[in-house]
């Protein structure tokens, strides 16, 4: 049976799309850029950025273009004032708070939306902490974690089924953790790096990575990316090798890969790098 | 799946406290997914017994009860760091939480958490708190600071638990150093009665302080149990109709049409459905609904039972938070009553209807009174409110329809069903038929619970609570509760109905009427708004999550005058941000966190340097 389209507006523009698509399909159909941060195609949208929030007519408050089903007639507004007010406060209130530095999208919605997150003052409360270094595979960096849920998602239901970190605390003492804070390794961890591979900030991030960016030796404009076939076994995933100074730096995996949806276990993950470190699986 | 135990064993106390909520560890429970979900729910009750069984919720205790649930160890430590009465740190076993919110600062809540201090040492940070310890501290605090506890007529309040194999909890007002030292040897503090006010007829305080809230016998003495009857002898659609014909409005604070969302479950072609009673009351200022219960439990229970028979419903719960042990006990108390009766069960008054009660308490978390957060937290997830749609009535407890109502709410159900929707829109205004609880608190003369037409003014209703010390000066009213707003002594004409205040840019929201004299300095009441936002947000969302956090901050600007821009220039950031939190944030509790404090700063100018 085909599904049934669903006809609506997009800054005036009338655009189609299945029944049971986001507005932000509707939005990418219409040729309108929506900024994204806690979306990602592979994982199921928590909605809690908001960095995509868009304006429907008749609708109280904004509401989250990633999550919100589209229906017939709507009408939605991508860059009305309230939305561009929003969507600025939004980076803001990260910019202000977390490190995010690393994040190239973050940088493009700054001058996008104009954002100044120094508008808080000097004092602004950040989650600044120091790196979280309990294991052989990846650090943890949490100065830089938005929360975006992604590695939760990764780790859980949406990937890897081993549910070793979850959110803890509240409010804005929230933070990614381990039952009782207990390092990585010993935790339900299978260093799959899943985790790392669609955290967006880089707050999770390599070791190899993590290295030779703190040597100051991290030139991205010098890594190759290439993609190949991993040998462990037969499933036959698809490897993204990213190469420096032929060192393999970063193995990920497309997130629109059929086979491996973007995730890999800790063989195709980190199999490269224990051949050219020698390190442990476990540390 | 793959879980791990935590390396701790159980011992014996962590064992028998998390058996005796799932049964022996014999007959154990299955495990694997499909399992987990279904048990899921058992997480909170739990916590909440190794929490009254050791003071705290140990590693070997938690591992154990997920180990049981099938719960991974990582998720059961993000839902037990999410509730403000649980603790991931060793305490000692008698323990107390003390209010210094909005009702008990103007009652000298400050001087009293400063002589506690003197006394029993420094109070333990909030678990949440930046600055906290990290949570392998061992601490020994014996005290720590608690946002409204809903005794707020009595303030300033506090609650002790004393927790071993018989644990004990007791909320108390007129908190002192002595009394709160003597609740920790042991001793029960007792509370003067609730004061019950007000003018016209009492309908929802009929039964309070007339009836003897533990026996059923002088409950339906008063007439109890009648409109359950009428209500079976009707029907299903007929019920329906009176509701909505009486125009009953919700009274959670979103003003809601009852009748509109209870035909919407009964509608709902999935199955089965829930009823949900919203007994979470937290939001500072509210202590209505505590009245009802403790006086009038069975009232509650049996419209829950109507609201059932209504929908479609078999099974309701009624989720109370967990500040309230009185009223807990003496619900659970009417429930055993109910079923011995076959008032509860499986053929309620041999009508073929079946229904049931389940009593659920939460741990300390203003968010858990949003609808749907309150659902996750049933489920055994953390409190996080869904986004929505889908609604409650489509997609509600365990994802199935679901019509959730205030205590408030329902116990107005009764009078409809039992006088009929006419009878009952004899009074009130047009738009908003019937009578309205207020809670009446701060500087006046007599505090307490009121019950007043709809469209009263909100003068009148300050005079008849005894106005404020002969020879003091009315400087404001906070209408409404934390998410309210405040009004100037000229905006008190104001008569109380949802579409006068929704005129004037108010609302009724909880009842909540906190009234301010001239003795009050406003910047420490907002600045104690503003935190309990910032402490309450669930953190979900960015704008919620941090922007409550810059509203503190720039709130301790103004005040302490270290501005690094002008006043104008901070206030017009804050209507910046408020703007945002108001679109962008997921739940109500964001959307309104800067409500009340910019009706404040635009009203009066309480950091302008001058006497408040
Ligand atoms: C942050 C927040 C806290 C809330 N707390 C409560 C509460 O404690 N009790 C309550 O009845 N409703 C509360 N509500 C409103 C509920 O979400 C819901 O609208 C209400 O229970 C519906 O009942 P009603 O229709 O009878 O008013 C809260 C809403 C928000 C956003
Ligand atoms: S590495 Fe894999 S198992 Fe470990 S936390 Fe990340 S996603 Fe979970
Ligand atoms: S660690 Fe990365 S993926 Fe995980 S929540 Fe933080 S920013 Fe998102
Ligand atoms: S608005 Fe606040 S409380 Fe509501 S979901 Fe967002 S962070 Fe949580
Ligand atoms: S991308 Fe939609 S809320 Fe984050
Ligand atoms: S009990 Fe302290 S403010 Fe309500």
């Amino acid at each position: 049976m085909t599904q049934p389209a669903v006809e609506l507006s997009v800054d005036g523009a009338s655009v189609t799309v299945p029944a049971g698509a986001t507005l932000l399909r509707a939005c990418q159909a219409a040729g309108v850029d929506t900024p994204t941060l806690c979306w990602a195609e592979n994982l199921t949208p928590v909605n809690a950025c908001r960095i995509c929030v868009v304006e429907v007519e008749g609708a109280r408050t904004l509401v989250p273009a990633c999550s919100r089903v589209a229906e017939p007639g709507m009408t939605v507004l991508t860059d009305s004032p309230r939305v561009r007010l929003s969507r600025k406060l939004v980076v803001e209130l990260l910019g202000s708070s977390v490190d995010m530095s690393r994040s190239a999208e973050f940088s493009r919605l700054v001058s996008r939306y104009g954002a100044q997150p120094e508008r808080f003052g000097p004092k602004a409360l950040t989650v600044a902490q120091p790196v979280k270094l309990d294991n052989e595979l990846f650090v943890r960096d949490f100065a830089r974690c938005m929360l975006c849920y992604k590695c939760v998602e990764a780790c859980g239901t949406d990937a890897q089924n081993t549910f070793a970190i979850a959110l803890a605390g509240r409010g804005f003492e929230a933070r990614i953790a381990t039952e009782h804070d207990v390092a990585l390794p010993d935790s339900a961890c299978v260093f799959c790096g899943n985790c790392v591979g669609v955290c967006p900030t880089g707050a999770l991030v390599f070791k190899t990575e993590h290295a030779l960016r703190a040597a100051g030796e991290w030139r991205e404009s010098e890594q190759t990316v290439t993609d190949t076939i991993c040998p462990y076994c037969g499933v036959g995933c698809t490897l993204s090798l990213r190469v420096q100074d032929n060192t393999i730096v970063r193995v990920t995996s497309p997130s629109d890969s059929s086979v491996t949806q973007g995730h890999l276990c800790v063989k195709g993950r980190f199999g490269f790098s224990f051949v050219e470190h020698s390190g442990q699986h476990k540390p | 799946m793959d879980l791990r135990a935590i390396a701790a064993m159980p011992t014996d106390a962590e064992r028998e406290a998390v058996d005796g909520v799932l049964g022996p560890a014999g007959e154990d429970l299955p495990t694997g997914l499909r399992a987990a979900k279904t048990h899921r729910t058992l997480l909170l009750p739990g916590l909440h017994a190794l929490q009254a069984r050791l003071g705290w919720v140990s590693p070997g205790g938690l591992g154990y009860l997920c180990g049981r649930l099938g719960v991974p160890p990582a998720e059961g430590y993000g839902v037990a760091s999410f509730y403000g009465l649980l603790s991931l740190r060793e305490r000692p076993a008698a323990f107390a939480h003390v209010c210094d919110d909005i009702a008990c600062q103007v009652a000298g809540a400050e001087q009293l958490c400063a002589e506690l201090t003197a006394r029993l040492g420094p109070a333990e940070h909030l678990p949440h708190r930046a600055d906290a310890p990290t949570s392998a501290t061992r601490t020994a605090a014996r005290w720590m600071r608690s946002p409204c506890l809903g005794l707020c007529e009595h303030a300033p309040a506090a609650l002790v638990s004393v927790a071993g194999p018989e644990p004990r909890a007791c909320a108390f007002g007129r908190a002192s150093v002595a009394r709160i030292e003597a609740a920790l040897l042991g001793a029960r503090p007792d509370t003067p009665e609730t004061l019950l006010g007000g003018e016209g007829p009492r309908r929802l305080l009929a039964r309070a302080g007339a009836v003897d809230p533990s026996s059923l016998t002088d409950y339906q003495a008063h007439g109890g149990q009648r409109a359950l009857r009428c209500a079976l002898e009707l029907g299903p659609a007929a019920v329906l109709r009176e509701i909505t014909d009486a125009k009953l409005v919700g009274r959670g604070g979103a003003a809601f049409p009852t009748g509109r969302k209870w035909e919407a479950v009964a509608r709902a072609p999935e199955q089965p459905h829930y009823v949900v009673c919203n007994a979470d009351e937290s939001e500072p200022g509210t202590f209505k609904d505590r009245v009802l219960m403790e006086s009038d439990p069975f009232a509650v229970l049996e419209a829950m039972t109507i609201a059932g028979f209504a929908t479609g419903a078999e099974r309701g719960y009624l989720y109370i938070r967990g500040e309230y042990p009185l009223a807990t006990g003496r619900l659970a108390h009417a429930i055993r009553l109910l079923r011995g009766e076959g008032l509860l069960g499986p053929d309620v008054l041999r009508s073929g209807f079946a229904f049931d009660i389940e009593l659920r308490s939460g741990a300390g978390a203003y968010i858990c009174g949003e609808e749907t957060a309150l659902f996750n937290s049933i489920e055994g997830f953390r409190g996080e409110p869904r986004n929505k749609p889908p609604f409650p009535v489509q997609s509600g407890l365990f994802r199935k329809p679901t019509a959730v109502n205030n205590v408030e709410t329902l116990v107005a159900v009764l009078d409809v069903i039992r006088d009929g929707a006419a009878h009952y829109a004899s009074v009130g205004t047009a738009a908003s038929p019937g009578t309205k609880l207020f809670c009446v608190s701060g500087r006046v003369g007599r505090p307490g619970v009121y019950e007043v037409p709809f469209g009263t003014r909100l003068d009148a209703l300050i005079q008849l609570a005894g106005g404020v010390a002969p020879g003091r000066r009315l400087q404001t009213v906070l209408l409404g509760g934390a998410a309210g707003t405040f009004l100037t002594p000229d905006e008190l004409t104001v008569p109380l109905s949802f579409e006068d205040t929704r005129k004037r840019g108010a609302s009724l929201g909880s009842g909540v009427v906190f009234v301010i004299d001239d003795t009050v300095a406003l910047s420490p009441l907002l600045r104690r708004l503003a935190a309990f936002f910032r402490d309450e947000s669930c953190g979900q969302c960015v704008p919620c999550r941090v922007g409550t956090v810059r509203q503190e901050e720039l709130l301790a600007r103004l005040a302490t005058g270290g501005s690094f821009e002008s006043r104008n220039a901070e206030l017009a950031l804050l209507d910046e941000l408020g703007q945002a939190m108001r679109d962008a944030s997921i739940c109500g509790l964001g959307q309104t966190a800067t409500l009340a404090i910019q009706s404040a700063l635009a009203k009066f100018r309480p950091h302008s340097g001058a006497k408040p």
